[in-house]
């Protein structure tokens, strides 16, 4: 098998810059490749290996117009796949027309590189002429014939297994009319496998991330689906109602990317979120959560390391073109139960007054002093709840961030510290801001992977288990 | 009917598909396809009168399938020369190799009939990409001033979503299909506080497989009522946020089809694709309580439920020529009578119950629910348009008001919100734009933070009647999710207006402890 065909992404950012006729323009190229295998049933299903290569044109043009007369600058945005500089020629005068067309952007900022605006300590990164990384099939080389035997020692126990995992490197090459060169290298991997008794009476799932595969072994996660499994030899019947209840590191991280994902400036300045104090402005400052709890992202963070700049490929609430290249820190969003900060542009921070902290692609959860991990939360539980996942999570109420979902693939009964049989499953209607005030126990934080959102969206996430003592299970779900 | 766009055909369309064909065969595999798709999608925002963001997306490249020594390979790429096909082609081979030594049951592939060099193009009249960003954006700044002038409406937002897709498939058996489809999402939202209280009201107006001419035509041309829309989204904001929160248990509804459709999607269109049915969604998307064991005996709901799936109907999101294995599309009964009869199948899963739906020589057949959302992704069973149908009763059935008018006490459930449902699509939790209050048959105001959570079959089963078809709607979405890696499908559901009885109402607030 040979390597995809290549150009090199460079030349398409320098082509871009070079043939835009626009005031400023920025180019991003983004060459990502990616493998994955999928199996049902204890047999592999679909699978695949893609290349793309998606090159985002973002072009800046003074015009006539907007609300004062006086004109400003409007910006547009094209992206698509382009592998040669005739490719990129085209998205550039397809950007440039648009935005000549277009009305002064709201959101105009110097951008980033030019005189006046901050930037990052470098505007051209150390490895810019470094080539794209790849991944292949080949990095399950060692995984897939573990898989196959753990397909055997299912078969061998009566169980199925459906699972999947994927592995996805990104190098995204960001170039600039203001003089930036940035690039970065985004590996991300996932996998997640679901185990059944072969009458599908109950069932049970363990994931997680990684970066390469090499710490992924198919025979331990069959192995805890076994112990798992075996857990529902005593089924129990349980009602509705609110249950001590403790949620597992994914079920946490499900949970506070939600509130993370509503935390946008703009929308709680406007009213409309529960961030929004009334009758104006945001609840910064003001106590949400217990003493101790801390809610941050951090580019350099151990394990969920992620771009240390915007890349901002079209503007919307949380976002403004304007602001790519920007550099990330460390931000803390709730500050020892505090809301300390909420997600950021440069145009929503002069709006609400606050300080611009734009999203980063991961997010921490800590809470001061809490040690041990899941199991010593299930040892000090006399009677309650443990689940497994949760899954089909929506907003209800945006006033509260009342969100309703399901728990998944095993909720089990603690009785006396130990676990004593499975549970059916409960649809919840919780806020995850009100559970960081009401969660009595935590354990260590560790790397964790969100069963909703983690596969597709947002795969970088450390958070500790939590224990809440009255956790509300709004219906019983039949499902097995 | 509009023309395939020239642009695409002017691409190497039979070069890079005889090289990744002829590669594929050379290696020896036992199937192969090749997809060859441009998809562009752009998206306009705008808020409080000022654009917020415009982009233009192209998703452009090719894919080869392959069955081989019994496995699936896929591989895709995006330089289009003939030598990356040929490379890809073999990349998708290595990757079958590698599957086959995990791969317990052969793949297997119903047989279809061969179409060869047919094209299709869907019901549009104009191209939404032809039309200038600045007359779109307009438009949208002109939704969102009016509807912020209006008396209580503090900011208001409005989008435009539009996708053109172009596909050209062909396989080893001589099928060569070329097929372009236009949808668009055009939709508004106006945001208003009330004391302590702050809410939101969008526009009912639902994604369409149709051109620009939804937005500016007239009803004949296919344009949406925006005018009365804008008119009526304002007074009824103001309605909801003085309105008294809802009293909680088993309540009476009428269900108008811009809510109804979201629930005919999660607990009978997810729940009737037979790869789910099988387990293969088991690890993301879950299963399905309507197992095939149960065709022809699940009381799915009351005598009154007639479902459809259906790929042809004009204007679906879902509708199409041929899937994306080459099968004709088509229409059939999924629920008659209240019982399971039908599922929705692509060529493996056809393969995999034959009985379900046997062609002539009695081999298993698709109904043609292949798709992928990318040139990037494997084709997997998606979604067609499944609809609920209208009362078929001679003189057309009960209107909406005359549902109403059968419920003493109750709601009248309005616009799609919040959706959630579980692993096994039973029980299920859904929000709306609006609850109505329905006294003595007539509607009295709204109340707020009303939520209805039920179980499938029982949900179903409470329909006691359906509305005739002039109250009968298509709605649908962009973003139905499916599939690891993650693909979104476009689907549309039709719906009568509809009345249940004695369905489980929450109070939100009261859920979420504040009351």
């Amino acid at each position: 098998m040979t390597a995809p065909s290549r150009v090199d992404p460079q030349d398409l950012v320098e082509h871009g810059l070079t043939a835009s006729s626009a005031d400023d323009c920025i180019v991003i190229v983004a060459d990502h490749t990616r493998a994955n295998l999928r199996w049902a049933g204890n047999t592999l299903t679909t699978n695949g290996v893609m290349h793309g290569v998606e090159v985002t044109v973002v072009s800046f043009v003074h015009v006539a117009g907007g609300p004062s007369g006086a004109g400003g600058v409007a910006s547009s945005s094209v992206s698509g796949t382009a592998t040669d500089r005739a490719g990129v020629a085209a998205l550039v005068a397809a950007a440039d027309a648009s935005a000549r067309a277009s009305t002064p952007a709201e959101d105009a900022a110097p951008l980033v590189g030019s005189d006046g605006a901050p930037g990052p300590a470098s505007p051209v990164s150390a490895d810019w002429s470094d080539p794209p990384v790849p991944t292949s099939i080949a990095v399950y080389d060692s995984f897939a014939p573990a898989l196959g035997e753990a397909f055997g020692r299912a078969r061998s126990g009566s169980r199925l297994l459906y699972g999947f995992v994927d592995h996805d490197v990104t190098t995204t090459y960001v170039g600039s009319s203001t003089g930036l060169r940035l690039r970065h290298v985004q590996p991300t991997g996932h996998y997640g496998c679901t185990g059944k008794d072969t009458a599908l009476t109950t069932s049970a799932w363990v994931g997680g991330a990684t970066t390469d595969f090499g710490d992924v072994d198919p025979l331990a996660m069959e192995a805890t689906l076994a112990t798992r499994i075996g857990w529902a030899g005593r089924r129990v019947d349980l009602p509705a109602g609110r249950y001590d209840t403790i949620l597992p590191p994914t079920a946490v991280a499900d949970l506070m990317i939600e509130a993370y994902a509503y935390a946008g400036a703009r929308t709680a300045h406007e009213g409309q979120s529960v961030y929004s104090s009334r009758p104006s402005g945001t609840r910064v400052g003001e106590r949400l959560a217990a003493p101790g709890v801390g809610l941050w992202s951090d580019p350099a963070g151990a394990d969920v390391a992620c771009a240390p700049f915007v890349v901002a490929g079209t503007s919307g609430d949380d976002a403004s073109v304007f602001d790519t290249g920007l550099p990330l820190r460390r931000t803390d969003w709730i500050r020892d139960g505090e809301l300390a900060a909420l997600r950021q542009t440069r145009h929503s921070a002069a709006m609400t007054g606050l300080p611009v902290t734009p999203a980063v692609d991961n997010l921490v959860l800590e809470v001061e002093g809490a040690q041990g991990s899941l199991d010593d939360l299930v040892a000090g539980t006399e009677r309650g709840l443990l689940l497994t996942c949760l899954w089909y999570i929506r907003e209800v109420d945006p006033q509260s961030l009342l969100l309703t979902g399901l728990t998944r693939d095993g909720v089990y009964l603690v009785e006396g510290g130990e676990i004593t049989g499975a549970v059916n499953n409960f649809r919840f209607n919780e806020s995850p801001v009100d559970l960081l005030r009401r969660f009595t126990h935590a354990s260590a934080t560790e790397r964790s992977f969100s069963r909703e959102w983690g596969d597709d969206w947002f795969s970088r996430t450390a958070t500790p288990a939590l224990r809440v003592p009255d956790f509300n299970m709004s219906s019983v779900s039949q499902a097995t | 009917m509009p023309d395939l766009d020239p642009s695409f055909l002017a691409l190497p369309v039979r070069d890079l598909e005889a090289a990744a064909l002829g590669r594929a065969a050379e290696l020896g595999a036992e199937h192969a396809d090749f997809r060859l798709e441009r998809v562009r999608y752009q998206h306009v925002g705008v808020r409080d009168g000022a654009l917020q963001g415009a982009g233009d997306t192209e998703d452009l490249g090719f894919a080869v399938r392959v069955v081989h020594r019994g496995a699936w390979g896929f591989a895709a790429g995006v330089v289009l020369t003939p030598a990356e096909a040929r490379r890809v082609a073999e990349t998708a081979i290595a990757v079958a190799e590698v599957a086959a030594t995990m791969t317990t049951e052969p793949v297997q592939l119903a047989p279809e009939p061969v179409h060869a060099d047919v094209t299709w193009v869907s019901a549009y009249a104009t191209d939404p990409f032809q039309v200038p960003l600045a007359e779109k954006t307009e438009v949208l700044v002109g939704w969102t001033e009016r509807l912020r002038h209006a008396p209580g409406v503090e900011h208001a937002a409005a989008h435009l979503l539009a996708v053109h897709e172009v596909k050209h498939y062909a396989d080893l058996t001589g099928t060569r299909t070329t097929q372009q489809r236009v949808r668009l999402h055009p939709g508004f939202e106006a945001m208003g506080t009330r004391g302590d209280v702050f809410d939101s009201m969008a526009a009912l107006a639902p994604p369409v497989g149709r051109g620009w001419e939804y937005v500016v035509g007239s009803p004949a041309e296919g344009g949406h009522n925006w005018d009365a829309e804008l008119e009526e989204v304002p007074v009824l904001l103001a309605e909801k946020l003085a309105a008294p929160s809802v009293e909680p248990g088993p309540t009476d509804l009428v269900i108008h089809p811009s809510n109804l459709w979201l629930t005919i999607h999660e607990s009978i269109g997810h729940a009737t694709e037979l790869d789910r049915a099988l387990g293969y969604e088991a690890n993301y998307a879950g299963t399905s309580f309507a197992t095939p064991d149960l065709l022809g005996q699940l009381r799915y709901g009351s005598p009154v439920m007639h479902v459809t799936g259906d790929r042809t109907l004009e204007h679906g999101l879902a509708t199409t020529g041929y899937d994306d294995e080459g099968v004709a599309t088509q229409a059939w009964d999924i629920v008659r009578d209240g019982v399971l009869v039908g599922y929705q199948l692509d060529r493996p899963m056809a393969a995999r119950m034959p009985g379900l739906n046997p062609g002539p020589d009695g081999a298993g057949r698709s109904n043609g629910c292949a798709y992928a959302d990318s040139p990037g992704h494997v084709p997997i069973q998606r979604m067609a348009n499944v609809s609920l149908q209208p009362d078929p009763a001679p003189g057309g059935g009960a209107s909406t008001e005359e549902l109403l008018a059968r419920v003493e006490d109750g709601l009248y459930v309005v616009g799609d919100r919040s959706w959630s449902i579980d692993m096994q699509r039973f029980n299920f939790q859904f929000t709306g734009q609006r609850f109505h209050r329905v006294r003595d048959g007539e509607v009295v105001g709204q109340v707020r933070d009303a939520a209805y959570q039920a179980t499938t079959t029982e949900f179903w089963g409470s329909m006691e009647a359906v509305g005739g078809p002039a109250t009968w709607e298509l709605h649908g979405a962009f973003n139905c999710g499916k599939a690891q890696p993650g693909q979104v499908a476009a689907v549309s559901h039709g719906a009568p207006s509809a009345l249940f009885r004695g369905v489980r109402i929450l109070n939100t607030r009261a859920e979420g402890g504040a009351l």
